[in-house]
């Protein structure tokens, strides 16, 4: 009741200077309303950035990587044992680009409750037939639906659809940039030629676009098992373990256990791309900084008609502390006339800031990079709600504080005696 | 023998600004309940002065308050305005009604500050002082549409409302024309016959100080009757 009453007294206040807080609870939606249709535009933007290499790179990559042996023959001879051997011209080991035991190091790795799946694959370059012309590319063999799952690489298909890829026999997803040189469209079979001098020929069941032109004049994709009947090697055979975990930033960590556990390479996404992380954390500091200005402008905003407030109303805080009110009644008072324009402002604030995130998500934003966005990204997470109302009530609260503090000092002896 | 309900030992009180000046030398006396004292002088005799201290709300001063046998000096902020709410009720020259509330409202809010009476009783309550203050007709309307006179009656009201031990009253006719004077007077008169409350005005106007039962006389910071 006594919570109440101060409020009410708040408020009794606030009316007798209703315009100037009107001014003042605005400011407070409009740092409340940019902040949240900032940060709501800036993390769209950057998970749609982040989409176009982090999404399609798997956090961990387990490969074979051509390189010489470790231990060459002479070192573990034990006649030579004390020895300094030198050995020139050190070639890579024939091993070829095959991860051996890759069912059993998939089985593990999916077994591992770190991780949220693992898609093979088979990358193998060609060329690609068409006509009289030749143009060297790559074909990933992937897993269809662990490829989707992982990768969401119908994201990027612009015409047709991975799932073909699993369902029509010999078919093949090409880059758009391939396909324009090659002048082959969807339901065209195109020949492609192995480095072992294979021949098949593929029926093209999609295109696929990733907006980056090196990429997309290269890049196709097949099945595992077309890609396996295309090199004429067995079903065990896999080139390419991809990885993904829960929690990216383990990706190091997890890529040096994997690579020691399983003898093969690994590389993290932190590794090869470094430089996404970077342009994240830039374009959050630069979005909340700006937000975080905008409010401890309300937040002075307050703090002026605050201060007014009290100049003007130092008449009835002298007679609320000679008939009983405490100074800490006083400050309490204030306190809470400042909370209601953060509350009010925040209020209003969120739901601005919610349709100007609306807004922005209809305005028209075409990319190549990704075919099926239409409109500019906006991420409609909760917290940023939250996080603004909570900036709202700090901001008002401290903006209150200092005016408040300084009505709890009043002296109504001063005041009373002046009249 | 009536009961001392204010009591005062010792007071001294200075004036630090701009140089230490001594307002009040030595000030002791006694009221008992149910006496209406006024306290007179000339103008800076300290007379406001110790009106403040015995008011609690100066607690710059040396020497021994006792309210209802009640030490007030060592007491803090929060525990004064406590002792101002419950037992002191105050009237000053100017009316000092917060204008964002009505009359009604002014009225009610020290004693839904004390919160012992639910808010129906309470303004009961205030309707009945004023009732009794004759200004029943008045509570809905806001303070700036009310006249001198009855705004001071409203200030009385509220200084009524939670039944103070005390009633103080800082020249709480000096805006008033003699004929408001004259019911502010009888106002006083009746509360302490009536409900027995102790009143202490302080007042430079001679007419009024003569019809209190007992007037304290000040001069220099001292009491000389």
């Amino acid at each position: 009741m006594k919570t109440g009453l101060l409020l009410n007294i708040a408020l009794a206040l606030l009316m007798a200077r209703l315009k100037q807080s009107i001014v003042a609870a605005a400011g407070v939606t409009f740092g409340i309303a940019t902040f949240i249709a900032l940060v709501s535009f800036m993390t769209g933007l950057n998970k749609m950035l982040d989409s176009l290499i982090i999404n399609r790179t798997p956090h961990i990559r387990l490969y074979n990587a051509i390189a010489p042996s470790k231990t060459q023959p002479v070192n573990r001879a034990t006649e030579y044992a004390g020895f300094k051997n030198f050995i020139l011209s050190v070639k890579p080991k024939d091993e070829g680009k095959q991860i051996y035991n890759a069912g059993r190091i998939i089985k593990t790795i999916r077994a591992d409750d770190r991780v949220i799946d693992v898609a093979p694959k088979i990358s193998t370059t060609v060329f690609f037939t068409s006509g009289t012309i030749q143009l060297s590319g790559i074909i990933d063999g992937v897993d269809v639906d662990l490829e989707q799952k992982l990768f969401h690489l119908n994201d990027n298909i612009i015409a047709g659809s991975i799932a073909d890829l699993g369902t029509v026999s010999n078919s093949i997803i090409i880059g758009k940039g391939l396909a324009d040189k090659l002048i082959v469209k969807i339901g065209n079979v195109i020949q492609v030629t192995t480095p072992d001098g294979d021949r098949a020929m593929l029926k093209i069941v999609g295109l696929v676009q990733f907006g980056i032109a090196e990429v997309d004049d290269v890049q196709s994709f097949t099945s595992i098992q077309t890609a396996q009947k295309l090199q004429g090697k067995p079903a065990n055979y896999i080139t390419d373990i991809q990885v993904k975990l829960k929690n990216i930033a383990l990706a190091p960590a997890v890529a040096k256990e994997y690579a020691r556990l399983f003898d093969v390479s690994a590389t993290d996404v932190q590794t090869a791309n470094a430089q996404f992380e970077t342009g994240t954390t830039v374009r959050n500091t630069i979005a909340y900084s700006v937000s975080v200005t905008l409010l401890i402008v309300a937040g002075f905003g307050i703090y002026n008609i605050l201060n007014m407030l009290i100049y003007e109303k130092m008449d009835s805080i002298a007679i609320l502390k000679a008939t009983g009110f405490s100074g800490k009644d006083v400050k309490a008072i204030f306190i809470r006339l400042s909370m209601v324009l953060g509350v009010i402002g925040g209020i209003i604030g969120i739901l601005l800031g919610y349709c100007l995130s609306l807004i922005i998500s209809h305005i028209p934003f075409e990319t190549s990079a990704l075919p099926t966005i239409k409109t500019y990204p906006v991420d409609f997470g909760v917290s940023y709600y939250l996080i603004g109302i909570a900036f709202a009530l700090t901001t008002t609260y401290l903006a209150g504080l200092f005016p408040a503090r300084k009505a709890a000092k009043v002296d109504p002896v001063v005041i009373i005696r002046g009249k | 023998m009536e009961t001392t309900i204010l009591q005062a030992v010792n007071i001294n009180k200075y004036f630090l600004d701009p140089v230490r000046f001594r307002v009040l030398t030595d000030i002791s006396f006694s009221i008992g309940r149910g006496s209406f004292v006024s306290i007179t002088g000339k103008s800076g005799c300290g007379k406001s002065t110790l009106l403040y201290i015995l008011s609690t709300m100066d607690t710059d001063y040396e020497g021994e308050l006792l309210l209802n046998d009640e030490a007030l000096r060592r007491k803090n902020d929060a525990e004064l305005a406590i002792v101002r709410n419950q037992k002191i009720g105050f009237v000053f020259q100017f009316h000092y009604l917060i204008e964002e509330f009505n009359v009604l409202k002014n009225v009610m809010l020290p004693a839904m500050k004390l919160g012992k009476y639910t808010n129906e009783l309470v303004e009961q309550k205030a309707m009945q002082h004023l009732k009794m203050l004759g200004i029943y007709d008045q509570a809905l309307k806001n303070v700036s549409q009310l006249s001198g006179g009855q705004k001071q009656r409203v200030a009385i009201a509220r200084a009524l409302i939670n039944d103070p031990l005390i009633i103080m009253g800082d020249e709480p006719t000096g805006n008033l024309d003699k004929k408001n004077s004259d019911v502010v007077f009888g106002i006083f008169k009746d509360i302490c016959q009536e409900n027995k409350q102790t009143i202490v005005v302080v007042t430079h106007d001679p007419d009024f100080a003569k019809r209190a039962d007992r007037t304290i006389r000040m001069e220099d910071g001292k009491i000389i009757t």
